[in-house]
């Protein structure tokens, strides 16, 4: 307690969220109980645990996505640059547009490359050069050489590897702080899977970058930071998932407090 | 090992002529198989046949007066059983008007009533009631919509054609004589009323089966509720969206109890649309009963002529459409 404390000077202008005691319900029901932790700016945290755990559930805290959940529910406290993120001034439309983020599925909208890219420029009421916005963003999801001759193609026209990148490319078009990530390879092949990764170890050095996986190669392969989640049997066959433990990925996998933790990631459980 | 392959010198030489059995066979489950493509094949061409049908028919019914008017039939004015002249240009352009008026009113009514009830704008339990009855009035038989015309809606709306007519009499649509309760405009708003359900029920499951991936995508980039409902939902869902309005105004178009009865059936052209007129549908409604034969052959002349209106405007709206996704 006393060393946090002492920290907390230091690493205030680092620290991007802090959670404190977030319980988040659906409906009647708790989903994920009394997680606490900070992330950290231009660090890759990952979220791992078995599905059911609240993984998702907790990234979709961090831009407000769980409000379009009838009956959701988020206690605690979420702070963003220690303004409280539910505050009752808060927009959640102007909270995306700083916190960006990447579906499990690739979903290009049905409009040509070049308008993917610009869609989320035009709604932000950004005054800048569209040509080179597009070209820049899709550079920056490592896919304009790819596609650079056909940017007038529809996006799903592209492989599920590409169209990942393009909603990449999309999510930092309009200059995000933060982009979640919510398992972005699950539905990818190895090699499509392995061009992302590479391209989250350079988007770190941009952007903060919080990603659920359930491939805990890939979270060792890229996370700075990972969050271990578990999920516990209540009453009726429920499940309430809770924060195990967090720390350093290296910590994680080899040395984790917990025994728990040691046995998931050295895949003792399936 | 070998005590295996000694036992089994039986089966090694089944083995030599064949390793499984792959072969095709009779099974009931094939026979009913290729029966259940005989038969939809059989219903689907009944389907195409029975246009065919209609057409041939109707246009043999049609010929003589082909032959006696030519083209001159859907440029005339004319429609007079006393000397043998017959022209449906009076028709065809209030066939238009009235549908191209019910579409203006039912276009956006029926889309935004498709969104309010998709978008969770209200809890289920206010969307659904509203839904029911909006499908059910589908169910409600034209004549009954053309008596509620004539006996609530006329006496209810005369004053707002009058204030129309005096306030914005300037503009030619909506100028002329004084305004009449039977007449387009009247026949147009009636018709909206039973082409909305239409537009709104094809919308709302065009808007059900967009992927919510895209609404929480195109939300995730900062976009509000309505920049993703126009700017992603829409034309995510155009292609179904235009053919709820190319079903409507077939509706619109072939609707002929509500025309005979309030559109006046006034044989004439006028720019105004709260003037009397007449509809293809509501002259053959009206004339079929007591017409001679020329008349009969006349009237299903104006028939084909709807028929092939329909068509071109379908047609037309194909190529909108065609045009939309190439562009998108």
């Amino acid at each position: 307690m006393q060393t946090q404390v002492d920290n907390q000077t230091q690493t205030e202008t680092k620290r991007v969220f802090k959670l404190d005691n977030v319980n988040v319900y659906y409906g009647p029901h708790l989903a994920l109980r009394d997680v606490n932790m900070d992330i950290m700016e231009h660090e890759v945290t990952s979220f791992i645990g078995p599905s059911g755990c609240g993984k998702s559930t907790l990234l979709r805290c961090f831009n407000r996505l769980n409000d379009l959940i009838t009956g959701a529910r988020v206690e605690g406290n979420v702070t963003y640059h220690g303004a409280n993120l539910y505050g009752e001034k808060v927009d959640p439309v102007v909270v995306r547009r700083k916190i960006g983020m990447v579906f499990q599925k690739p979903n290009p909208f049905p409009k040509s490359i070049y308008e993917n890219i610009a869609f989320g420029v035009r709604v932000n009421g950004m005054k800048v050069n569209m040509d080179e916005v597009v070209e820049q963003s899709l550079r920056g999801a490592a896919l304009w050489d790819e596609v650079k001759d056909k940017l007038k193609d529809s996006g799903l026209s592209l492989s599920g590897g590409q169209q990942q990148r393009l909603c990449i490319a999309r999510a930092i078009a309009v200059q995000p702080e933060v982009i979640l990530m919510d398992e972005p390879c699950s539905a990818l092949d190895p090699i499509s899977t392995l061009r992302i990764e590479e391209l989250i170890k350079e988007l770190k050095q941009k952007y903060t970058i919080v990603i659920v996986t359930h491939n805990m190669q890939q979270a060792s392969r890229v996370a700075d930071v990972t969050a271990f989640f578990n999920a516990e049997a209540v009453e009726k066959g429920r499940r309430v998932g809770y924060l195990v433990e967090y720390g350093p990925t290296e910590m994680i996998f080899n040395t984790p407090r917990e025994q728990y933790t040691l046995d998931y990631v050295s895949g003792r459980f399936g | 090992m070998t005590s295996v392959t000694g036992g089994s010198g039986d089966r090694s030489s089944t083995a030599n002529r064949q390793l499984v059995d792959i072969d095709k066979r009779v099974t009931t489950a094939g026979v009913l198989d290729s029966g259940f493509r005989g038969l939809t094949l059989i219903l689907a061409l009944a389907g195409g046949a029975c246009l065919a049908w209609i057409i041939v028919q109707a246009a043999i019914a049609a010929w003589p007066a082909m032959q006696l008017f030519g083209f001159g039939f859907i440029f005339n004015t004319t429609w007079s059983p006393v000397t043998g002249i017959y022209g449906a240009l009076p028709q065809i352009y209030g066939t238009l008007v009235t549908s191209f008026v019910a579409l203006v009113i039912a276009i956006p009514v029926g889309i935004g009533t498709a969104i309010f009830l998709t978008e969770d704008f209200v809890p289920s339990y206010i969307r659904s009631p509203i839904g029911f009855a909006i499908e059910l009035i589908v169910a409600i038989p034209s004549v009954v919509l053309g008596l509620w015309g004539i006996f609530v809606l006329v006496p209810m709306i005369r004053p707002f054609f009058q204030f129309l007519h005096s306030t914005l009499g300037w503009i030619p649509i909506f100028g002329g004589d004084a305004p009449r309760g039977n007449n387009l405009l009247l026949v147009g708003l009636v018709l909206s009323v039973m082409i909305s359900p239409i537009i709104i029920s094809i919308t709302k499951s065009t808007f059900e089966s967009i992927p919510p991936e895209l609404r929480q995508g195109s939300l995730a980039l900062g976009a509000t509720r309505w920049e993703t409902i126009l700017r992603v939902l829409i034309p995510a869902g155009l292609s179904g969206i235009v053919s709820s309005v190319m079903l409507a105004m077939g509706r619109a178009l072939g609707e002929t109890m509500v025309a005979a009865m309030l559109v006046g059936n006034a044989n004439r052209i006028s720019a105004s649309i709260l003037q009397p007129g007449s509809t293809i549908t509501s002259l053959i409604a009206s004339q079929f009963g007591e017409a001679g034969r020329t008349q009969v052959s006349a009237l299903m002349y104006a028939g084909v002529v709807l028929m092939v209106l329909a068509l071109v405007v379908n047609i037309f709206a194909e190529m909108i459409i065609r045009r939309f996704q190439n562009v998108e």
